[in-house]
């Protein structure tokens, strides 16, 4: 099998995705969902997407694996082991999903289907991509609840969904992406869900999975410390484009964009004591009707007049590894996130009807 | 349960509590399905609870989802009654008060909820939202209008937007509605129940500084309910941590974060991400499997051994017989603060 091959070098693409742009049309006007994002995903990476609400780190994703709503306009290219994936068929992508790619969402609760038992679940994605019979499957099932650590695998095949706590549902969610040995994980908030203690442990489930089938993983998160933890790689996306991109110390260490900074600055941390914390003002823009130039120059403390009429390119610093979208790069480097941003951000600056705000979360 | 009272979270501080809770129970019945609804068991929401606050402080009550975190603070306001137990505020029972004097009493204790979409009147504009508890407490003719100016630039809105609706506004200008909301009656206690939980990380930092200055400029006493460990250890000045209804240690921030004794204190901390990779990489870890017990039925004894790392790796069958049998009282152990383990160890895990 290709995920195997141990001369296979940590360089080699899986995923490239090129200027990749999703739209899609609203009463509103055009949604601007992903704007022109870039990356190449290597053999048995973890590369983390951060962003919050709205950014397009979902979207994305969803782009990837051919599974957004008909009335998405996509251009650009998805391109799996040189594969093109945005032309390719419906049953094409079939074949590759689950297989060659596989996907873990969010709630688990809905991610399974509530009247089939978690061990059926399980071997029919395996029965979908190899010739083999159901009490073959099923064994594989067993061994693959083993892994992703669920006690007792051999009853716990024969439960349902609702028997299962939300950790144990992620757990059999993962066991599922992993069935097929996949070359790639994309895991979209798998942790979101859940209780911290919880959370650990399902971490460790998907590390377990990435290891055991050698796959790549792309993490999506707003979560900086599971991204930090987690991540080789990190993207940072604001308003469906990628603005910041680098090795994860790059990227908390030397941000080159002021809004990782901002983000930094923002949030309460629990390994030092913070007295004083500082947000980034306003709120993200709306991705309906975007106007031209930098979308985060209304929030940026270091906006000048060409950041409102050019929109500045994803470019490197003085390392080429790591890329930056801001006009002012140099002047975010070697600084703290209380140099820039003011503690005292003014929030009442009222919002474009229709903007696009940060969904509840709990 | 015991005769004596449990130690209760003690303050450094001195000077009489804005609120006490003595040994507060709230158990909900669970009922059989069918016509009968017969009764047919109990969820231990909150087991023998106690705690103070005081005057200018905010306790931080952390836990993950069941512990009981906001079914106390829902009793501390009364809207919904203990099953044992008193809560008194500045001296008085809030048990036995009257609805009338419990509704004046109001004033002094609001709440502010986790939802900012779910808690406004999406059909009144944000004037009236604010002036609402000025209306019902009989406030708003006198000058009620230009109170609610003043409190709308108090939580870092424009006056001039007051004729807008909720939907108009974003999470966290919303979450300022819902503040500005509960200071309309100059309250001396605020609950806030995850009050940041529901919004992005950029606008979190701002509602987290405006809780600060409003307690430095009101001189307000916080009760602060939050799953998030990173935030509370920001905002609080002590820490009560849950677990099934129980309390299980408590101290003042910094010293628990210094001298975490109880285990799953430990693991909470040791499980929550920082954002640092070297220090992430680097990090012990004390990892619990399982889940959270019902609290229909919790375990006998001390209520986290089903999960506990410490019961499950270092003790002698000897001494996790004592985790079986005997209930952990929440007392001082040798660590400088209280918590409720039989075998309470000082870790420094950051």
């Amino acid at each position: 099998m290709s995920t195997t091959d141990p001369t296979a070098t940590t360089a080699d693409p899986v995923l490239e995705v090129a200027d990749l742009n999703v739209q899609f049309p609203t009463d509103d006007g055009l949604v601007q969902a992903v704007r022109g994002v870039n990356y190449t995903l290597r053999r048995g990476e973890v590369l983390g997407i951060v962003g919050e609400s709205g950014s397009g780190k979902s979207v994305t994703s969803l782009a990837v694996m051919g599974l957004l709503p008909g009335t998405a306009r996509i251009s650009g290219s998805v391109r799996f082991q040189g594969r093109e994936l945005l032309e390719s068929d419906d049953k094409e992508l079939s074949k590759v999903r689950g297989r060659g790619i596989s996907m873990v969402f969010q709630d688990p609760m809905t991610s399974l289907n509530p009247v089939y038992t978690i061990g059926d679940q399980i071997a029919e994605a395996i029965m979908a991509h190899h010739d083999i019979r159901k009490d073959a499957a099923r064994k594989q099932a067993v061994e693959l609840l083993d892994l992703v650590r669920i006690p007792h695998p051999e009853q716990r095949a024969n439960a349902y969904p609702h028997e299962l706590s939300g950790g144990m549902r992620q757990r059999v969610v993962i066991a599922i992406a992993m069935a097929n040995r996949p070359d790639v994980i994309i895991a979209d908030e798998p942790t979101t869900a859940l209780d911290v203690t919880v959370q650990a442990q399902i971490l460790e489930a998907l590390r377990t999975a990435q290891q055991e089938t050698g796959a790549a993983m792309i993490l999506i998160t707003h979560d900086l410390g599971v991204i930090a933890g987690q991540a080789d790689r990190v993207l940072v996306m604001y308003a469906g484009k990628v603005v910041e991109a680098g090795t994860a110390d790059e990227v908390f260490y030397t941000p080159r964009m002021p809004y990782t900074l901002g983000l930094l600055g923002s949030l309460p941390r629990l390994d030092v004591k913070t007295d004083r914390l500082t947000p980034i003002a306003g709120s993200p823009p709306s991705v309906v009707n975007m106007p031209p130039g930098c979308p985060f120059s209304p929030r940026c403390p270091l906006a000048q007049d060409i950041c409102e009429t050019e929109e500045p390119a994803l470019e490197p610093g003085p390392n080429p590894d790591h890329l930056g979208a801001c006009h002012f790069s140099y002047r975010v480097e070697g600084h703290e996130p209380g140099d820039l941003f003011s503690e005292q951000a003014d929030d009442a600056t009222p919002l474009p009807a229709g903007t696009n705000e940060g969904e509840a979360r709990r | 349960m015991t005769e004596t009272a449990m130690s209760p979270v003690h303050s450094k501080q001195h000077g009489t509590p804005v609120l006490s809770a003595r040994n507060v129970v709230k158990h909900f019945p669970v009922h059989s399905g069918g016509v009968l609804r017969r009764r047919i068991g109990e969820i231990h929401a909150v087991c023998d609870v106690s705690f103070d606050i005081y005057p200018h402080e905010t306790l931080g009550l952390v836990g993950e989802s069941g512990c009981g975190k906001s079914t106390t603070a829902r009793v501390v306001l009364n809207l919904q009654p203990a099953t044992g137990g008193t809560v008194e505020f500045e001296g008085k029972d809030l048990g036995e008060l009257s609805s009338k004097e419990m509704r004046r009493l109001r004033r002094s204790l609001q709440i502010v909820f986790q939802d900012p979409y779910a808690s406004l009147d999406p059909r009144l504009p944000v004037n009236e939202i604010v002036a609402e508890p000025l209306r019902i407490h009989g406030l708003y003719e006198n000058g009620g209008k230009d109170r609610v100016r003043e409190l709308l630039k108090t939580v870092g809105l424009r006056p001039e937007h007051g004729n807008r609706f909720p939907h108009e506004f974003s999470g966290g200008q919303r979450q300022r509605i819902g503040i500005a909301r509960a200071l309309a009656l100059e309250p001396k206690l605020l609950v806030l129940d995850e009050p940041v939980s529901a919004l992005d990380v950029s606008i979190q930092a701002g509602v987290l500084n405006l809780l600060q200055d409003l307690q430095a400029e009101l001189g307000l006493s916080y009760l602060f309910v939050s799953h998030d460990l990173s935030v509370v250890r920001h905002i609080a000045d002590r820490i009560a941590v849950m677990y099934l209804g129980k309390i299980v240690e408590t101290a003042p921030a910094e010293e628990l974060f210094q001298n975490a004794a109880h285990p799953y204190t430990q693991a909470l901390i040791s499980a929550i991400p920082v954002p640092d990779p070297r220090k992430e990489r680097s990090r012990q870890r004390i990892v619990i499997t399982g889940d959270v017990p019902s609290p229909a039925n919790p375990p006998s004894g001390c209520r986290f051994r089903t999960r506990c790392p410490k019961f499950a790796n270092q003790l002698t069958d000897a001494q996790r017989e004592k985790c079986k049998n005997e209930e952990p009282q929440l007392v001082d152990r040798g660590q400088g603060h209280p918590s409720a383990c039989h075998y309470a160890e000082s870790l420094q895990l950051i």
